[in-house]
């Protein structure tokens, strides 16, 4: 395996990771915050890519798709937590678990019902369709552009989480809910825009992902599997755990399907060698979340003490 | 008392079964929604043209196709599959895109008696020990379109190459078959998740492995995505990329367009091939619905006649199951895909062509047809097919 492999494997790793922090970090906020177990995360996402699959192909531009999912999604995040999931907040667990995934499986009828069962294509930008040459390194722009969106969108979130007055009041309600609201907290505001921010999150995700994958109903649940382990790994309520969890997982995964099979060959007949790499490394970040739970169980970043 | 109605009931059935039935129900299950859609929706689309054609009618017994969705999940296929056997009582079940939606399905189609009849997959499974007197391809077995797509590649004279198919049953199938006829030296073979849609980490293997050509088996969704992203790693510039028929159809070249004109695939029929059948079905699907048909389907448009010449031949009698199984084992029908028929374990004998994309005179990208690569080629498992004879 030669370095250019290598960085190129790497670059797809932190592409991967960090598409991941978008959807967990409004997850972990949401769950550490809250307290609220949202399995309809990944409708937001869904929502977001429906938005700017449909107001891009409508505009012909990309960014207009983009920053309307933004905005819409954000909306329907919002008014989602003030009509309905701030009820839940005093619920147990169950009763979250129960009420989002209703809400889950309304949403992907409702999107079929709106767009058709077919799976949407969202354009990549004409300007970034093809690929850049970087000193051997042959990588497509438009990865080299979500891996950019990806850490602009993380710096933001660490200086809106550590340096203003909102992140005050979230890192003091994901560390204290109830010390909080005593201090005079108006804690059902904070809520609202958090959720927002989450909600625009997702949507970014989705605007980002349309191109690669497929904008198709029920395109959140598989990754809001990933997105729920990456918070265990990184700690509930963190976001620094979220990101780092997310791109933890991002490598594993991306190293874990090309290195695996590969070494395997080098010790096992072919026939069972082919068999067993893919499945194990499909396993892969499932051990890593086992092997986080059995060592630290409160995660790698516990946001409370 | 309700019960002996029933067995009176019953045994009434079973005397006037040898007449003729009054209609005959389809169960047609496919992949409708999802990445995937495009494949069952031109399978079912083709079969109806046929169905409307003859004024709703198949083999001249009124048909009713009942169409249901397996989302491309095996479990959501098996549940549809028992309520078609158990609730509709359908006589034939078809439709089905999807290898690993298949093996789940058919045991208990097979054991109801039910015929099964493939627009679409034929599974290595089912074609050599495996081989069942109700299952019935008017497709393909698994291995035909990657054979011809190896023993294309061993002429061109590529010495090298890297495989990659999903993990499941018709990925397997596909590389065995490639294998089978390609000659040079496998660099690596590459499995990737069924229904994965990021191909980043895969396209970054190819590129160091540096083969002479690659050869892919991503059906529907997986292969649009696939070959977009292989465009946009600029890889189309350094390697020839070829593939099976399904994975450089209409649907993939509207999704990728201009970057594909050239690929070669191969497949066991094309849209110009000169027959006149063939020549009414082109012109009545784009008329109908106004694109030109895939693969998949001349496939669906050919299990519709298929049907319809066994219902005829069998007079109608679908209920005695001998006589109907017979009528299908040796239905004459005028394939769109010129000279068909059927082996001992019922996957078809048939030529695979060589299809080059190009841009037409007309300005539209769409296949050619370049050259015959096999010339009534039978599968490699009929020999191992011990079934009797219907």
């Amino acid at each position: 395996m030669d370095a250019i492999l290598l960085v190129e494997q790497a670059l797809n790793g932190l592409q991967f990771g960090l598409m991941l922090f978008l959807l967990a970090a409004g997850l972990t906020l949401v769950f550490g915050i809250m307290d609220m177990i949202n399995l309809a995360h990944g409708s937001l996402y869904m929502v977001g890519a429906y938005l700017a699959a449909t107001v891009a192909t409508a505009t012909g531009s990309f960014l207009v798709g983009a920053a309307a999912a933004v905005v819409g999604t954000a909306v329907v995040g919002m008014l989602l937590e003030v009509t309905l999931l701030r009820r839940l907040y005093k619920r147990d667990h169950l009763h979250q678990v129960l009420a989002t995934f209703g809400l889950l499986l309304m949403a992907n009828e409702a999107v079929r019902m709106i767009w058709g069962p077919e799976a949407l294509s969202l354009p990549m930008p004409e300007a970034l369709a093809g690929p850049v040459e970087i000193g051997g390194l042959v990588y497509p722009a438009f990865r080299l552009m979500i891996i950019a969106v990806g850490i602009v969108v993380a710096v933001l979130l660490y200086v809106l989480v550590a340096h203003t007055r909102l992140g005050m009041l979230v890192r003091a309600g994901a560390s204290n809910r109830e010390m909080a609201r005593a201090m005079g907290v108006r804690v059902s505001t904070v809520f609202t825009l958090v959720f927002g921010i989450g909600a625009a999150l997702c949507a970014v995700a989705g605007a980002m992902l349309g191109p690669l994958l497929a904008v198709q109903v029920g395109m959140g649940e598989s990754i809001l599997i990933l997105a729920f382990v990456v918070i265990v790994i990184g700690g509930i309520g963190s976001v620094r755990g979220a990101f780092v969890g997310a791109v933890l997982v991002g490598m594993v995964d991306t190293f874990g399907r090309t290195l695996l099979p590969m070494s395997l060959r080098a010790v096992l007949p072919p026939q069972i060698a082919g068999n067993l790499g893919p499945a194990l490394a499909s396993i892969l970040i499932y051990v890593l979340m086992a092997g986080v739970l059995f060592w630290r169980p409160q995660g790698l970043f516990p946001a409370r003490g | 008392m309700i019960k002996k109605a029933v067995a009176a009931a019953s045994m009434a059935m079973a005397t006037v079964a040898v007449q003729a039935a009054d209609q005959i129900r389809i169960g047609f299950m496919s992949t409708l929604s999802g990445p995937s859609a495009a494949l069952g929706i031109d399978i079912r689309d083709a079969f109806n043209l046929v169905v409307k054609r003859n004024g709703g009618k198949l083999g001249g017994l009124p048909a009713e196709i009942i169409v249901v969705d397996d989302q491309m999940k095996p479990d959501t296929g098996k549940q549809a599959t028992e309520r078609l056997l158990k609730k509709d009582r359908v006589d034939v079940i078809t439709g089905i895109v999807f290898s690993n939606v298949m093996l789940a399905v058919a045991p208990s189609i097979f054991e109801n008696e039910t015929f099964l009849v493939s627009a679409n997959a034929g599974p290595t499974a089912y074609s050599g020990e495996g081989c069942n007197p109700f299952f019935f391809a008017a497709s393909w077995q698994n291995d035909g379109q990657h054979e011809a797509a190896g023993h294309f590649s061993t002429t061109k004279g590529y010495k090298s190459v890297v495989l990659l198919a999903p993990n499941y049953p018709a990925g397997k199938d596909a590389l065995t078959g490639f294998k089978r006829m390609y000659k040079g030296e496998v660099i690596d073979e590459i499995y990737t998740k069924l229904g994965q849609l990021d191909f980043a980490a895969e396209l970054a293997q190819v590129r160091a492995a540096k083969p002479q050509a690659v050869y892919i088996f991503q059906p529907g969704g997986m292969g649009i995505n696939f070959i977009k992203q292989w465009v946009a790693a600029g890889l189309n510039k350094q390697i020839p990329l070829i593939a099976p028929g399904f994975s450089a159809d209409e649907d993939v070249i509207k999704a990728v367009g201009e970057p594909m004109v050239g690929m070669y695939n191969t497949a066991q029929w094309a849209h110009d091939l000169g027959n006149a059948e063939n020549r009414k079905f082109v012109a009545e699907f784009q008329k109908e619905y106004g694109r030109l048909p895939t693969v998949y389907a001349s496939q669906g448009y050919d299990t519709a006649q298929l049907i319809d010449a066994a219902v005829r031949d069998a007079k109608g009698k679908i209920e005695d199951r001998a006589v109907f199984g017979k009528a299908l084992t040796t239905a004459k029908f005028n394939s769109v895909r010129g000279e068909f028929k059927l082996n001992v374990n019922h996957m078809p004998i048939q030529n695979y062509y060589l299809r080059q994309i190009w841009k037409d005179p007309s300005g539209r990208i769409t296949n050619k047809l370049v050259s015959t690569v096999l010339t009534n080629h039978p599968d490699a498992y009929a020999s191992a097919c011990k079934m009797k004879p219907w």
